[in-house]
């Protein structure tokens, strides 16, 4: 690990114990949404569109209704039409189908039975008359005129009322005179990249059991992000008010940004309500991957102009991200992702596109990973002409604090340099690559967010602490607050417990997302911890007989300057808490601002059969900026999460469609995630150049890891073979036919 | 659907001519993914693991003897057979995963009749003869005749596949098979290539060249045969098995693959195949 002015030392954070719900997952006993069954519960199942884009004519479930063990059937007309300016609406219609199916497995109905079988028996026998439509599948024929509409309902809602048309959002921005910059550059290269659409591929299928009473209200058990979120979208879609849903957050086996919305609980308490049981609904592998949402797929044109001594000077890029049938937040995001390189002169355009193809989400860093390959690959080929090395090239326009994001935000301190003097510094960069290998870079960089948090400490009898948060901790996060509680009120950390509380016993907490959990769910457990310690101070001071303001609290204890005796440990106040003024138990919630960007730098060494196309990772090494990294074995995780998924996003997995929009291959045989000996031991280099806006200098680490992967193997590939990749996943047919078109 | 477990062959027999609709399995592997993606049910499942004929490893009188049922993970972890027939015991290696391993059968992976099997081109190469029960008693035909097509096979109502018989090999014979798949593992061959060759000194005496993935079935390549016989296996004569084995690939445009790319890579992998099958052979 390389530390960079980072002067304090710590006694909690930066260490690494075991997570405290590790023996739970290792041994089995981890509750997932899945695992919950409920006396008298149903299974519920649905009846999705054979169709890419058509009008629902009519639905008859009256067959099914009469069908063995059937308890409830529900259409799309059992829930409140929204209006088209609700901010839910397209989450509503997505859940199921109002009128119009907008893409091959779009939810129509949904059936409850006694057991799974009878439920998708009951769902394959409603009836549904279908008038066809036109239908769109790439960005090209959508963005052509005269293309047949995706969705008929959309009206360019993010910028203004007109005609419908297949445009979700159009984000220009600009900044000097990119056309002059570009005709008084030295080099100009200029080149097009398409990235087909990739999933998420979290292990645990969306899930959720959910158990509306007579009283009117719902118990909702879900994986998720975020409940306070599945109980917003639920009570929404079901145009219910939210104080009538409690949601109590399972397990989760992954997200990625894939459930940081819903699908399944607002068609589940519909369906418990209608037959008066719990109702458990499981999405099958299958229908994640036809019917959740994955990262869009792109197509971009960057162009970037350079002096001879290597100095960027322009770019100029078009961003098209094909965001299904509704208006989504990924067209916009490419764009403003640009931030690595001081760019004096900027042109950038982003275009979200709808098609009849799965509504896209969140995907770690959403949108970045796209817009990095297409300009980290450039850049690499202006180092090669320029015959500079690539990190040096880097070095010379990396971004410092002050100066300007895409979106003209200027940096606050940042870590890009440090990322990659730390590469540049390593062993792997410092060692030939083995023979016949080849090396790549490729930098990455994503904003972080802040938003809404709250954390209740309690501080018990025995003198231990419990930490209870609202956010689902999908990537250690229950250590990292123990962590922070631990250094803060100067107790052992497993005499820390951290709880993931419901909606109702805890305040109010945004979706993990954004890397934000740890540095701003964190920052609430720090507030909570520092206030309980002037009130631990205050109460001792009361049992010292001295004045407050002469405690400090040292160590987990009060000592008092002035009072010859012990210091007052934790236990021993919290043991007369009672004679001295109650539970001592405190609370803090924030909107946090300042969330720390986070910038990597990868390297990776393959070898391309030349024979076959196909590329073998041979070493890889991940350099990021975590801040500080509060555990770092959840922050190399985290870089080697990203890392694997960015591999598996480079050389294989894709969205393979039919000419109909037919996802052909909606499993993990041929929606290929790596394995394990597809990939090396992935290194990773945590550099810490703290946040000044968390009390530990945190910044999220959960994103940044997935940007740079892909460019950084292209850029192997290039070294390797000479050839250009521009066209994601660059799989064995692909390269081949590259390294032959070149011949 | 019923489940039976017959422990003998002609109870197996009776179950399958007396129930219409019924199925024989061994590891299932292939049988259940199928069901739960909307295949009708069979009548009955019947359970091929509980006869011993079918789960066990025999060589005596100049040949080996391997059940239809028994797990390739057994299979692959019998030194003996491993080091005579490297090249079958590489293709059944590479059936699923570790744990597929231990349900997966040669006799599955043959009549699942998919042109992938990782199995079958070597024991093509090795000119393997399957035992078939059937209600008129038994059988034996060339491994390469059971398969007609994707999904088809040429047993009659009634039959299933008993056992496996493969020849000792000549002296100085070696096989391979080396198949590509996108990941490392845990994948499905998109070209599949098994060679064979006996070799005397540095010459080539006897060879099969089989190609799986590329075409209906799995297919012998006789103009790949005949460059390497006689040859010492040189560039020339490499260069000839690759492009007859381009030449003799007739596959499709799917989700896994091209044409254009599967004809190429099958004459990368049949040259690669024969080289280590010739130092295999040598050794």
């Amino acid at each position: 690990m390389t530390a960079i002015e980072n002067p304090k030392t710590y006694k909690w954070v930066g260490t690494r114990p075991i997570r405290h719900d590790g023996y739970d997952k290792v041994v089995g006993k981890a509750r997932f949404a899945a695992d919950l069954n409920l006396p008298s519960q149903l299974h519920a199942a649905y009846l999705r569109s054979p169709h890419a884009h058509a009008n629902i004519v009519s639905i008859d479930t009256s067959r099914a209704e009469a069908m063995p063990g059937v308890k409830a059937v529900v259409t799309g007309g059992d829930f409140p039409a929204l209006d088209i300016t609700d901010p839910n609406h397209d989450v509503s219609i997505n859940v199921l189908a109002r009128g119009t199916v907008l893409y091959h497995g779009h939810a129509i109905a949904a059936v409850a039975a006694t057991t799974k079988a009878e439920a998708q028996a009951a769902a394959a026998a409603i009836e549904v008359e279908y008038e066809l439509l036109p239908f769109v599948l790439g960005i090209d024929e959508a963005m052509a005129d005269g293309a047949p509409l995706a969705n008929e309902q959309n009206y360019q809602k993010f910028i203004g009322p007109s005609d419908p048309s297949n445009i979700a959002t159009h984000t220009p921005l600009e900044r000097g005179d990119a056309d002059a910059a570009m005709v008084a550059a030295d080099i100009v290269i200029d080149r097009e990249f398409d990235c087909a659409h990739v999933h998420q591929g979290y292990i645990e299928p969306h899930a959720c059991v959910v158990d509306t009473g007579a009283d009117g209200k719902a118990n909702v058990w879900a994986s998720s992000q975020g409940h306070f979120m599945v109980r917003a979208i639920t009570a929404a879609v079901l145009g219910w008010e939210t104080s009538r849903i409690k949601v109590t957050p399972a397990e989760i086996g992954g997200g990625f940004g894939g459930k940081t919305t819903v699908y399944l609980e607002p068609v589940a308490a519909r369906l418990s309500e209608k037959a008066g049981r719990p109702v458990k609904l499981v999405m099958s592998r299958e229908e994640v991957l036809r019917s959740s949402g994955p990262a869009p797929g792109a197509k971009l044109r960057i162009k970037i102009g350079a002096t001879s001594d290597g100095e960027l000077t322009a770019i100029d890029g078009w961003m098209a991200y094909q965001v299904g049938a509704y208006g989504d937040f990924a067209g916009m995001v490419g764009a403003m992702s640009v931030a690595s390189y001081k760019f004096p002169n900027l042109k950038l355009e982003s275009w979200g596109v709808l098609s009849n193809t799965p509504k896209t989400a969140a995907y770690r860093a959403p949108s970045a990973p796209h817009a990095a390959f297409a300009i980290e690959s450039v850049i690499d080929d202006i180092a090669s002409e320029l015959g500079m090395d690539p990190i040096e090239l880097r070095l010379k326009n990396a971004a410092v604090e002050g100066d300007l994001t895409a979106m003209g935000m200027p940096h606050p301190r940042i870590g890009l340099v440090e990322c990659l003097e730390a590469l540049k510094a390593s062993d792997h960069y410092q060692s030939e690559p083995a023979e016949g290998a080849a090396r790549g870079v490729a930098v990455g960089f994503w904003f972080n967010i802040g938003e809404q948090s709250s954390a209740t400490v309690n501080l018990n009898e025995d003198g231990t602490a419990t930490v209870i948060t609202g956010s689902p901790d999908i990537g250690g996060s229950r250590a990292s607050m123990a962590l922070m509680a631990a250094e803060e009120l100067g107790i052992d950390v497993y005499s820390i417990t951290p709880v993931v509380a419901d909606t109702e016993a805890v305040g109010f907490t945004d979706v993990t997302e954004g890397s934000r959990a740890t540095f701003a769910t964190g920052k609430a457990v720090v507030e909570a911890c520092r206030e309980l310690k002037v009130e631990l101070c205050r109460r001792a001071a009361q049992t010292m007989g001295v004045d407050e303001a002469e405690v400090e609290w040292v160590d987990g204890a009060a000592v008092s300057s002035s009072h010859g005796g012990e210091p007052l440990t934790l236990a021993a106040i919290t043991a007369q808490a009672k004679r001295t003024g109650g539970p001592l138990t405190a609370t803090a919630s924030l909107n946090a601002a300042g969330a720390g960007p986070s910038f990597a730098v990868h390297c990776a060494d393959v070898k391309v059969d030349e024979e076959t196309g196909q590329t073998a990772i041979i070493r890889y090494t991940a350099v990021q900026d975590a801040g500080t990294a509060i555990h770092p074995s959840y922050v190399e995780g985290q870089m080697q999460g990203g890392s694997v998924q960015g591999i598996g996003w480079a050389l294989n997995e894709e969205y393979i469609f039919s000419s109909d929009g037919v996802l052909m291959n909606p499993g993990f045989l041929d929606y290929r995630i790596p394995v394990a000996s597809d990939l090396p031991m992935i290194e990773t280099i945590i550099v810490e150049v703290p946040n000044p806006s968390h009390p530990y200098g945190v910044r999220g680490v959960g994103e940044t890891g997935i940007v740079p992967p892909m460019a950084t193997i292209g850029n192997a590939i290039k070294a390797a073979t000479g050839v250009r990749m521009s066209s994601l996943p660059m799989s064995p047919p692909k390269v081949l036919k590259a390294l032959g078109d070149a011949r | 659907m019923e489940y039976a477990a017959p422990t003998t062959v002609d109870e197996a027999r009776t179950l399958l001519t007396d129930n219409p609709g019924s199925r024989v399995f061994a590891g299932a592997t292939d049988v259940v993914p199928q069901m739960r993606s909307g295949r009708p049910e069979p009548s009955v499942l019947i359970d091929l693991k509980r006869i011993d004929r079918l789960m066990s490893v025999a060589h005596d009188n100049g040949h080996w003897t391997i059940g239809a049922a028994m797990p390739t993970s057994e299979l692959t972890s019998n030194g003996e057979f491993a080091s005579v027939f490297p090249g079958i015991s590489e293709g059944a290696g590479w059936i699923g995963s570790d744990q597929i391993q231990n349900r997966s059968s040669l006799g599955g992976n043959l009549c699942n009749g998919s042109p992938a099997a990782d199995s079958v081109p070597a024991m093509i190469a090795s000119e393997a003869r399957a035992v078939i029960a059937g209600t008129d008693g038994e059988r034996t035909i060339p491994v390469a005749d059971v398969v007609t097509g994707p999904g088809q096979l040429s047993l009659a109502d009634g039959e299933f596949v008993v056992e496996f018989e493969i020849d000792d090999p000549p002296a100085h014979t070696g096989d391979a098979y080396i198949r590509m798949t996108p990941r490392t593992e845990m994948d499905i061959a998109i070209v599949g290539a098994a060679v064979r060759v006996t070799m005397d000194g540095d010459t080539c005496t006897d060879a099969r060249v089989v190609l799986g993935a590329v075409a209906p079935t799995a297919v012998r390549v006789p103009d790949a045969e005949a460059a390497l016989i006689g040859s010492s296996l040189n560039e020339a004569a490499l260069a000839e098995v690759a492009a007859a084995a381009s030449v003799a690939a007739n596959p499709i445009n799917d989700k896994r693959g091209t044409i254009e790319y599967r004809v190429q890579v099958a004459g990368v992998l049949a040259k690669r195949a024969a080289v280590l099958a010739a130092e295999r052979a040598r050794a």
